[in-house]
Formats: C-alpha cells, structure tokens, sequence
C-alpha cells in the first residue's frame, strides 16, 4: 500500500497524466451520490436546526421566529416530555443487556467446534431481523393479548393486560425489539470471535481455566471493539425506538402515554394531531443530545468494565 | 462426563433460541389458516386450520394488493440498482482513486451512519415544496443513494481488489471507469449482492415515510397496504395477520435459500476493517 502510493505519485504533474485523469475521474464517480447525499441526507439535518427556531405549524399560518422558545418549553414546561424520556431509558435497559447478553453467549455456543448444523441454527436466529417490523408488531400484538393472548395462557396468567400497565407495556415492546436483534448481534459477535487466536484458549485450558472462565476472561476482554460497536449502535437504535410502540400502542403511546418513547413524541407532534414542526424540530435536537451524551457514556463504561 | 453436560446444554440453549426465533413465523401462519373467532378464544388454536384461502380474499377485497405490490417492486428495484450502481462507482473512488477531499467525503459519509436517524420533519417539508406528496417520487428520490451503502463497498473493494490489479489494468490502457466496469464490479459481485439484499429488504419492510407521505390509495406500497387493514373500525385478526403473512413470504423466499452468502456478506462488511 505504502510503496504503491508512492509510486503513483511520480508522474503527478505531466499534462494529461494518469494523476490527473484519476483525480477527474474520482471526482465524477463521486458526484452523483454526492449530491443526493448531501439534498437528502444532510441538509436536512441543518434545516432542521432552523426549523426547530420557529413557530411553524404544518398548513398553517406563516412561520414566525421565536429563537430559543421551542427548546425552553420543552425542557422547562412539558411532562409529557419527561415521561417520554423516562419510558425511552426504561424499554432501553430491559432490551438492550439481555439482548447483547444472550446474543454473546449464542454467538460462543455457536462458535464451538463440536456444535453441528451450525447453518442451521445461523439461519433461525436470524430469520427475525428480515421480518418487517409492521409484521413483527402486528404478531406481537396478538401473542400479548389480554384476553386471547398466548403469552398469558403459557405463563397462566390469565387476563394480564400487556398494554395498559406501564411497566408491562415496556416489558413487551422490548421483547418484540429483542426478538428482532439478538439473531443480527449474535452473527456480529460471531464473525469477531473468528478473529481470536485459537492458542489463547489451547493456553488457558493447559493453565486448568473452565469454559466459563475461558468466556469471561479471554472472550469478553478479546472481543471489546466489536461489543462496543454494538452498544453504541444499540444505544441509537433504541434511544430512537417509535415503530414498535407506534403499533402497538398507538400514536400516542398509549392513552396514558405508558409507552410514548422520545421519537414516537416527536412524530406526534409533527403528524399526529398537532402538525407542529418547530417544537418536533426541537424535540429531534434534544433528543439528539441525549443520544449522543448516553452513546459517549457508554462508551467510556464499557471501556472501564471490560480490560484487556 | 462434565464435558457431556456442557454439550447437552449448549444444544438445548441453541434449540430454545431458535424455536423462538422462529415461532412467530409458525404463528403467523396459523392465525392466517384460522378464522377470527378461532384467534379469539382462550386458550388460543395453535394448530393449522383451513381457513387460509378465505382470509386471503378476505384481504385480497380489502385491499389492493395489485396496486400496492406494483408500486413496492417499482420502489424498490429502482431504489436497488440506483444503490448498486451510484454507491459502487462512489466508493471505487474512494477506495482505489486518488484526489483531493476523498478523505474528507468519506469520514463525513461515515459520521452520518453514527448519527442518531434523523428526523422526517425536513425531508417532509423538502419534499413537498418539490410538490412530491402523493408521489412515488417521495418514497424513491430521497433514498436513490446512502451512506450505508458506500461504506459497504467501500469495504469490499478494499479487502477483495488489490490496488495492483487496478494498476495493472491502467497498464493495460483500461480508462478508469473500464476498470470500474470490467474489473471492480465483477469481483465485487458478493459484496453488491448483500448490499442488494439489504436495500430491497429495506425499502419493502419500511412503512412509516411513505405512511407520511402517500396518502392515496393509487400510490400506496405493501405495508401501507397491510396497515390499512388495521384501522379503528376492523380488529379482524386473522385478515391483518394474513396481510401480514402474505408481505412476508417473499422476502422470506428470497433469505432461505441464500441465507448463507447473505450473512456472511453483512458481517464481511461490517466487520472488518
């Protein structure tokens, strides 16, 4: 790589050089989707950013300026808000540990040499994550019912009302994103775990340590950029959570908000009865803020917890 | 005899997992083969019942499904080969090109993958002042490239094309986009194939932008279609379940057989480098 480049760059200043031609041709082949991603993907973003300064209503009135006022409302006036927020970090924790957990433990079983079928297995853990999330949640539905539901007939607890007790609500709403993730993290997991040298386990079984040893102290530590990869992609995608709780529940989450999430208030507030944009702008900032705040601090608990 | 038991459990662990995974499939199917009022009951049917080709037309007059899988297929393969093709030539350039800025257009294409998924607000308020609502515009103009998609091929090309193998063909007298054409997109067949699986997966699972922005019947897409049997007045199970079943089959048709290839491609890409 090093040597190539170098060489490349002697002739960099003849008229009509091949330089030139590649840097032409870079240029033009990067053009098109450029383009597209910067109108659509982000400016956006920044529009964004403007719109959440105004008092803006969807086929409404003109839009009027009003600096910061969208963001002290809802940081100082609003707690529908807070609950929001406060159902978001809920359904987070009960999905995301047991979530990375098992699909870590999977992705272990899965790698041992004497597991056969292991397409197989591959296959069925991952079938979810192809399934729409309108699908899973429509099933979902029916699996939680109050009266029909077979969740309540296998754990016999007859007439349980999955939707309407908050803390229910959330335990479903994060089995249906668990069902849904933990076939994607396991295979992540297990490409990493292909990576680790086979003489580090050879080394800890002669030194008398057990498969459960083996997976705390050499796996876990060995595995840490890809685990970190995931609880940074899982702390976006469930700091970001509406759909499920969208079809479940409702727009608004429920009618007593029990599961309105952070995104799903910031869709109902956009397009749900209100067609405020300016104070949903504001919302996506905040909550942007708390996504990245959350990501950069699980990042440096992860990086504490685990040690090489 | 300890080593037995580790097995024995590893196996039961693996089989639970996998039932689970795989039982709302099962389920699926069985509300779909069942009336309503067979869901309705407690303790539920779990068994197959007859009843699948009613519900089908059942949800075949409810809906149209013609429409709606006719606008899907035009969204998304126009979405797919305009992903391949743009995503591809950007990111052979960005992998195996020399210039100015290349450095800078990736890491800001990166740093959008890590962002938190933004909000519809200004691509809805985009869109309409191009007058795009009700449009199939709307659900294809916004999504023609991604990030995703660049940083995916990005990574292929590096780990499969030798920087020699381009070197040699400009030996040759290959101008650069023949190389594109000839060399790079042959060998990077795998990586396009994932990266198509994943785009077409996508774009026909999504419902929520284009619930935002196509309101009319004639331009609805299959899950708009499937979540317009489920309104305030119809709670007939087993018609939603079977719309449902009936958007799944396909791109459950499509991952069976070529499960193996497609995982292992997304984790070739996601994970190394």
């Amino acid at each position: 790589m090093e040597a190539h480049t170098k060489q490349s760059k002697k002739p960099k200043f003849k008229y009509g050089s091949q330089a030139k031609k590649d840097a032409l041709s870079g240029y033009l082949y990067v053009a098109p989707f450029f383009i597209l991603f910067l109108s659509f993907g982000i400016f956006p973003i920044f529009y964004n950013l403007y719109i959440s300064l105004f008092s803006w209503k969807l086929f409404g009135a003109e839009p009027e300026f009003i600096g910061l006022q969208n963001y002290i409302w809802l940081l100082t006036d609003d707690p529908t808000f807070i609950k929001s927020v406060v159902n978001t970090f809920s359904i987070w924790i009960i999905s995301t540990i047991p979530q990375l957990f098992i699909a870590l433990v999977l992705a272990y079983v899965l790698n041992q040499a004497f597991v056969k079928m292991k397409d197989l297995f591959r296959m069925a853990i991952f079938m979810p994550f192809i399934t729409s999330i309108l699908a899973v949640t429509i099933i979902f539905n029916s699996l939680f019912s109050r009266d029909f539901g077979l969740i309540n007939f296998i754990l016999g607890t007859e007439g349980l009302d999955w939707k309407n007790n908050r803390f229910l609500a959330h335990f479903a709403i994060a089995t249906m994103v668990n069902w849904r993730w933990i076939g994607y993290n396991t295979i992540i997991y297990m490409a990493g775990l292909q990576t680790i040298g086979k003489d580090l386990y050879e080394a800890a079984t002669i030194d008398g340590a057990n498969k459960v040893q083996q997976f705390f102290y050499i796996t876990i530590p060995q595995l840490r950029p890809i685990i970190l990869f995931t609880i940074i992609m899982s702390s976006i995608g469930g700091m970001s959570l509406f759909i499920e709780p969208l079809v479940f529940l409702d727009i608004r989450g429920g009618s007593a908000n029990q599961g309105l999430t952070m995104f799903l208030y910031l869709y109902e507030t956009a397009f749900g009865t209100k067609y405020n944009v300016g104070y949903s702008a504001a919302i996506s900032w905040v909550m942007f803020v708390i996504i990245v705040m959350f990501a950069l601090l699980n990042w440096f608990i992860t990086t504490k917890v685990i040690k090489d | 005899m300890k080593n037995r038991a580790g097995r024995f459990i590893s196996y039961l662990f693996l089989i639970i997992s996998s039932i689970i995974s795989v039982f709302p499939f099962y389920w699926m199917f069985v509300i779909s083969t069942n009336t309503t009022a067979a869901a309705n009951k407690f303790p539920p049917k779990i068994i197959p019942g007859d009843q699948f080709f009613a519900n089908l037309q059942n949800a075949w007059e409810n809906a149209d499904f013609i429409t709606a899988l006719f606008n899907t297929l035009i969204v998304a393969g126009t979405i797919t080969i305009s992903q391949l093709f743009f995503c591809s030539l950007a990111a052979f350039a960005l992998a195996r090109l020399q210039f100015k800025g290349r450095n800078f257009v990736f890491m800001l294409i990166v740093s959008t993958l890590l962002l938190p998924p933004a909000s519809p607000i200004p691509l809805y308020i985009i869109v309409s002042k191009f007058d795009w609502i009700n449009s199939l515009y709307a659900v294809v103009i916004p999504f023609l490239v991604g990030a995703f998609g660049v940083f995916l091929m990005k990574q292929f090309i590096e780990t499969a094309i030798h920087p020699e193998l381009i070197e040699s063909a400009k030996m040759d007298g290959a101008r650069n986009f023949q190389t594109y054409y000839r060399i790079v997109l042959p060998i990077l067949k795998p990586g396009l194939a994932t990266l198509a699986i994943i785009t077409f997966m996508a774009i026909w699972n999504d419902f929520v932008w284009p619930s935002i922005v196509l309101k009319d019947q004639s331009v609805q897409t299959l899950q708009l279609a499937v979540r317009g049997l489920q309104n305030a007045y119809n709670r007939d199970t087993a018609l939603i379940v079977t719309g449902a079943f009936i958007t799944t089959l396909p791109l459950l048709a499509i991952f069976i057989p070529f499960s193996r290839q497609f995982i292992s491609g997304l984790t070739e890409g996601s994970v190394k480098g």
